[in-house]
């Protein structure tokens, strides 16, 4: 386990591994990645907080045509999670509007993206439905 | 108050594919049709706005002026992503009412034909050591890991979205709005494509990211637009056909994101459109129903209808209802892309912003020809830059 790195430094690994948020300590406002300052309040404290893992989906997309080298068809969407959006893909569902539907509810899940030179592998994250 | 301001000559391009010309050569037509359409030259001119995204070197102002006249005025070479247009012709409009200029220039060019899927560029190989960069710490590339950066995608989760917050919406609803303006664009000979879609080849074409499939999203093409904004003193002096053919401009605005949850993880281009239009029709003291006819940004048909509802053509979460009533078809109550829009007129990025002004000018002065929207007297045009910026102008035909 010791040779695994996040895609994103957002993504916590480890057992229960899951995303973590940027809370603005004055107004709350949530934010994924590094911060200068608040947009909202022009705060500039901030504290780490988990989001939870299952949440619901608020819009998708199935991608057909991307860049090269990316894998298509894929499901692209945002994820309500207890309040706070996440975007992300839709995994382990079969990318078709009949199969994916709004509202759906999803939970992260964790996977493997490949192996580098130094024998270290990457993580990445997506939501698959629940149930 | 300050004085009115008004638009004295606009020109369009043909859309399309132009490979002999060059984007010097289109900015110049550009420039040079709006001069001679407003009576000028570029020695009234006194303050340039100009703007190209793609063409790689900078300064497009001031190698436009080395091809149509240098006289030494200051040019603003800028930058909005699809709101380019607009944000020059801002920079006219602010000039001129600012009292600094009496007459200024506008121009957006793109030279786009053949260009394929925008943003995203290609996924670099995977690195030999996994090294976190950027401000997420990414150790590779995100798009089509963590979502999707495809301008397509983007707004389909947009359209998408507002189908979830207030039903009706479908992939043959989307598809009706992209036979609407694959049909108005049949009545314009400078759009990129003439040709009328039936629902079932617009269903039936190449999906680019679902709902949207390729008629369905902003066709990529070649064309250049140019405006000469000039102030009321200034109009006063002119001649009586300059002034009967002058455009009044109501209102100009240009707003961004205010902050709001979730803004930064899937670009909002409802919150900034609405607040554009609210303080556009303050500005002009006209109302949503007062409009003849608008031309608003349909880089996507799940855009255009969310839209209907930010530009208040409709009651809000009412968009689905406006589109079914007809009212935006060309015989409708609020006639809308009646250009074509960007889905088969075009989408030169930078020209974007001010083709639809010459759209909206072209029939405010009744010389619309086959698809003039008769007796139109009020009009809007719309735009979206995303990341994200949104022009909006009212513009009023001479008393
Ligand atoms: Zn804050």
């Amino acid at each position: 386990m010791a040779d695994q790195i996040p895609l994103v430094d957002y993504l916590v690994l480890g057992d229960n591994p899951h995303l973590v948020a940027r809370e603005c300590e004055q107004c709350g406002s949530r934010y994924f990645g590094r911060r200068n300052a608040c947009a909202g309040c022009f705060g500039t404290e901030f504290k780490t907080v988990r989001i939870p893992d299952e949440g619901t989906l608020e819009t998708f997309t199935i991608v057909a045509q991307a860049a090269p080298g990316i894998p298509v068809p894929f499901v692209s969407g945002v994820i309500d999670v207890d309040g706070t959006a996440v975007r992300a893909n839709v995994v382990n569902v079969e990318p078709n509007p009949d199969k994916v539907t709004m509202g759906m509810k999803l939970r992260l899940t964790t996977f493997p993206i490949g192996v580098d030179e130094a024998g270290v592998e990457a993580i990445s994250f997506g939501y698959e439905p629940v149930g | 108050m300050s004085e009115d301001i008004w638009i004295l000559g606009i020109h369009m391009t043909k859309f399309g594919k132009h490979p002999d010309k060059d984007t010097l050569d289109l900015a110049s037509e550009a420039v040079m049709g709006a001069l001679a359409d407003g009576g000028v030259t570029m020695k009234d001119i006194g303050v340039m706005g100009a703007g190209n995204l793609m063409g790689g070197a900078g300064g497009i102002g001031q190698q436009l002026q080395k091809q149509v006249g240098q006289t030494g005025i200051p040019v603003y070479n800028v930058a909005n992503a699809c709101a380019t247009g607009a944000t020059a012709l801002r920079v006219a409009a602010m000039a001129v009412k600012a009292g600094e200029v009496d007459c200024g220039l506008a121009v957006g060019v793109e030279k786009l034909a053949g260009a394929g899927l925008l943003a995203g560029g290609s996924r670099a190989d995977n690195s030999k050591n996994w090294t976190p960069q950027g401000r997420q710490g990414a150790v590779a590339a995100l798009d089509g890991r963590v979502g999707t950066d495809t301008m397509p995608g983007v707004f389909a989760q947009i359209g998408m979205e507002y189908g979830h917050r207030y039903g009706g919406t479908s992939f043959e609803l989307f598809a009706r709005i992209s036979e609407k303006n694959h049909s108005h664009s049949t009545l314009n000979p400078l759009a990129s494509y003439q040709k009328k879609m039936s629902l079932k080849e617009i269903m039936g074409d190449v999906m680019i990211a679902y709902p949207n499939t390729r008629p369905m999203c902003s066709a990529n093409c070649d064309g250049a637009a140019a405006a000469v904004v000039v102030s009321d003193s200034k109009l006063k002096k002119l001649s009586a056909e300059q002034r009967r053919r002058a455009v009044k401009i109501s209102a100009s605005i240009l707003t961004t994101d205010p902050w709001e949850d979730a803004c930064q993880v899937l670009p909002n281009v409802n919150t900034l459109t609405r607040n554009a239009a609210r303080q556009a029709y303050e500005q002009a003291s006209v109302g949503p129903e007062d409009l003849d006819l608008v031309e608003l940004h349909d880089c996507f048909a799940t855009a255009e209808l969310v839209h209907y509802d930010n530009l208040m053509l409709c009651e809000e979460g009412g968009a689905v209802d406006f589109f079914n009533s007809g009212a935006p078809w060309r015989d409708g109550k609020t006639p809308v892309n009646v250009s074509g829009g960007l889905e088969s007129k075009g989408h030169p990025i930078s020209a974007t912003g001010i083709a639809n002004i010459w759209e909206v000018c072209t029939h405010l002065r009744g010389e619309g020809g086959a698809r003039q929207i008769e007796g139109a007297k009020v009009g809007l045009a719309h735009v979206i830059g995303l990341g994200n910026a949104c022009g909006v102008h009212i513009l009023e035909k001479a008393a």
